[in-house]
């Protein structure tokens, strides 16, 4: 999100109507597990269940061969349209769902292949007619069957998935689910993965949740940060040890999981040296994965409180050498106005 | 420990569904404190399950309910379910907080189910008056916490949430109608889950084997890895509350040791006011309790004697409020800052935000 969304009313119609499309469409929830065996059929269906039981027009789509006999007791409460077996694989019977129209579809596994010859290649798509068609879709993914997580899950556990969801189809969910539960008792290594994609699980829930946050304040025109997510800013200058700052930017935004930006804001009558070693710091941000920006603003001081609350800042990092390079209408020493302005935030300062 | 964010959430009902669970498997359990807020299936699920009565407390005239924390460990069986960990007991009883209660059961070898939500933690306590303008009276501090052998986080939508509040499942009508004015605000619900889930990842990640191993400090140029180590300027002022809290945090996430200290003339706190010393006692009673080693420290310089102090115990990072040390009162923040950055030169220096002042939203 930009820094000028804020009070772009242009973005804010579009989100606006956006919104409006939305009500219109189905709504999408999706129940979110680490591995298989944490409960997610079992709090599917047990939603589906309690939303029958309130009146709500609910079918299943789609559930999975194998389930616990607590699960099973649920499904059979429920009226159930069959998937079609293709080729040995189940398919999402899309007509069928769209002639018997419910106000709730359940899909238990949100990560198949449909076979050649389908109208989609993913079930998700098969979803997303779903959704378009008004009928909400309540359903479950393991973070493994996520695309952009199969690094993370190579790393883990040294294999990966071919039949995934990419991770904007999750982003865009109405509501998102994580379905926490300890590992099972199983050996060492084995808890140990789990507990990496576990952590990993509640970490991008999170996330999900912080961007719906950021979302709903800039709505409802809320100018306020929550603090949810430590986010870190490091401030550069061209005389400034910007390694140092960002090396500890960088480890203490991994520390709390959050997030690492880096600023400059342009100064007038730089020399060629200081361009030189700007440019230097900017690769170093680079490198160490930050959100870097070059800012102009004719006050540095209020430049950076600006950026800082529009993002959420939560711990301004910036070298003590601040006073001899930047020069603030505020009164007052630069150090001095950034601690005395920088409210809800945290100004670390470097020796140099 | 069953993590949630609110009440309605699912919590008890979660921790009961595990007790079943454990009961059916043939282990030996009991429910030695249990809300059932008249809550339909939670109760449902209690049914059958051995419950130890609660005590009577007497407290102004009226009787109170608490855990049986005595009767429980008469019975001793393998687990036990205590619901509201975060519980402060009625005047009278033999601790003050549950979760005292349930250390006791722990020490006798009872393994404990329990619940709580995670504005109940110390660490977060001044970040969630800023967000929500609630104050949270009862407190868990975080190494208490810490010491779960597993903690679970324990998820509902709130939108979920508000539909079951609307439908009287979690509050009857007048409490629920409160509850919509506080914590069940919509923007503070999604707020409040994400921190729970934060939470709980980190309670997941401190817990993996290898976390101790890793290198926990700054790598300097030489590649040696300086451990870090907080040391936290405190003041009789009230935003030394926020600076303990903040501290505390950001040292267990940086897995760093943190130290407190306070400066006077004198090396005690004869030379305070009443008040100033009671506030300062109350401060470092405070960070006591959070685990962090206090000292007071003599010295005519703030900025001198902690920088000494910090060079001579090898600390990384200075964290100071934004008050004026009470020493100093002449002086503006950031020259003490800029005092105790020239004198450090190998230290950051953190002014921490004063949380405690609160915008409206």
């Amino acid at each position: 999100m930009s820094a000028d969304d804020h009070r772009d009313p242009d973005a804010l119609l579009r989100e606006v109507e956006a919104a409006e499309r939305a009500a219109r469409r189905g709504q999408l929830k999706i129940f979110l597990g680490y591995a298989s065996g944490v409960g997610k059929s079992f709090r599917l269906f047990d939603e589906g269940r309690r939303r029958h039981e309130r009146g709500e027009d609910v079918v299943i789509a789609a559930a999975q061969p194998d389930v616990a006999p607590e699960v099973e007791q649920v499904i059979r409460t429920l009226e159930i349209i069959p998937t079609q077996q293709v080729g040995g694989v189940p398919v999402i019977d899309v007509p069928c769902v769209l002639a018997r129209h419910p106000q709730v579809c359940l899909v238990d596994g949100l990560a198949y292949d449909n076979p050649p010859g389908r109208r989609h290649q993913r079930r998700y798509e098969d979803v997303e007619d779903l959704l378009d068609a008004g009928v909400s879709v309540l359903t479950t993914i393991n973070l493994e069957y996520i695309r952009e997580q199969q690094e993370f899950v190579r790393g883990v556990v040294g294999t990966t998935k071919t039949e995934t969801v990419p991770q904007e189809f999750i982003d865009r969910a109405d509501e998102v689910v994580v379905v926490d539960a300890p590992p099972e008792a199983t050996t060492g290594i084995e808890a140990q993965q789990l507990s990496q994609l576990r952590q990993r699980a509640l970490l991008l829930t999170a996330d999900v949740v912080d961007r719906q946050l950021e979302q709903y304040l800039r709505l409802h025109a809320v100018q306020q940060s929550w603090g949810t997510q430590e986010r870190i800013l490091v401030c550069m200058t061209p005389r400034a040890n910007a390694a140092r700052m960002l090396a500890s930017g960088r480890r203490n935004a991994d520390r709390f999981h959050g997030e690492l930006f880096a600023i400059y804001v342009m100064q007038e009558n730089l020399t060629a040296e200081d361009m030189m070693a700007l440019e230097r710091n900017v690769t170093l941000a680079r490198a160490a994965a930050a959100r870097v920006e070059t800012l102009r603003g004719k006050d540095p001081i209020r430049t950076i409180l600006d950026y800082a609350r529009q993002h959420g800042i939560t711990q301004i990092f910036v070298g003590h050498n601040l006073r001899r390079t930047w020069r603030s209408r505020l009164g007052g020493t630069p150090l001095d106005q950034l601690i005395r302005q920088a409210e809800g935030m945290d100004v670390r300062v470097f020796p140099q | 420990m069953f993590l949630g964010y609110a009440a309605g959430v699912g919590k008890t009902y979660q921790m009961l569904s595990e007790a079943r669970t454990l009961a059916d498997a043939g282990v030996d359990l009991v429910i030695g404190y249990f809300e059932p807020h008249g809550r339909k299936e939670t109760i449902a699920l209690s049914d059958g399950l051995e419950t130890i009565p609660r005590k009577v407390i007497e407290y102004r005239g009226a009787a109170f309910e608490e855990m049986d924390t005595d009767a429980i460990l008469r019975r001793h069986p393998q687990v036990a379910v205590v619901d509201e960990f975060p519980h402060t007991n009625v005047p009278g009883s033999p601790r003050l907080k549950r979760w005292e209660d349930v250390h006791m059961l722990l020490d006798a070898g009872i393994d404990v189910l329990t619940t709580m939500n995670v504005q109940h933690l110390e660490s977060l306590n001044d970040q969630i008056w800023h967000s929500t303008g609630v104050r949270v009276r009862e407190t868990i501090p975080d190494w208490v916490l810490k010491q779960a052998d597993e903690v679970v986080m324990v998820d509902l939508t709130p939108r979920a949430l508000l539909n079951r509040l609307a439908r009287g499942v979690v509050y009857p009508p007048e409490r629920a109608r409160a509850a919509l004015e506080n914590f069940f605000k919509e923007s503070t619900l999604v707020a409040l889950r994400e921190l729970a889930m934060r939470q709980a990842a980190y309670a997941v990640e401190s817990r993996l084997p290898d976390e101790e191993t890793k290198p926990a400090g700054e790598v300097s140029v030489d590649g040696l890895v300086h451990r870090d180590r907080l040391l936290l300027v405190l003041t009789a002022d009230p935003s030394s509350a926020a600076l303990i809290r903040r501290g505390r945090r950001v040292a267990d996430y940086l897995r760093a040791e943190c130290l407190a200290v306070y400066v006077s003339k004198t090396g005690d706190l004869a030379g305070l006011g009443a008040a100033d010393r009671e506030h300062l006692e109350r401060h470092l009673n405070f960070a006591r309790g959070l685990q962090i080693e206090t000292r007071i420290l003599q010295g005519a310089d703030v900025a001198e004697a902690v920088v000494t102090f910090a060079r001579l115990h090898g600390v990384t990072q200075i964290f100071v409020t934004r008050e004026k040390p009470s020493a100093l009162r002449s002086w503006l923040a950031s020259a003490f800052v800029q005092r105790l950055v020239n004198r450090a030169r190998d230290m950051q220096v953190t002014v921490v935000a004063d949380r405690s002042v609160r915008r409206n939203a």
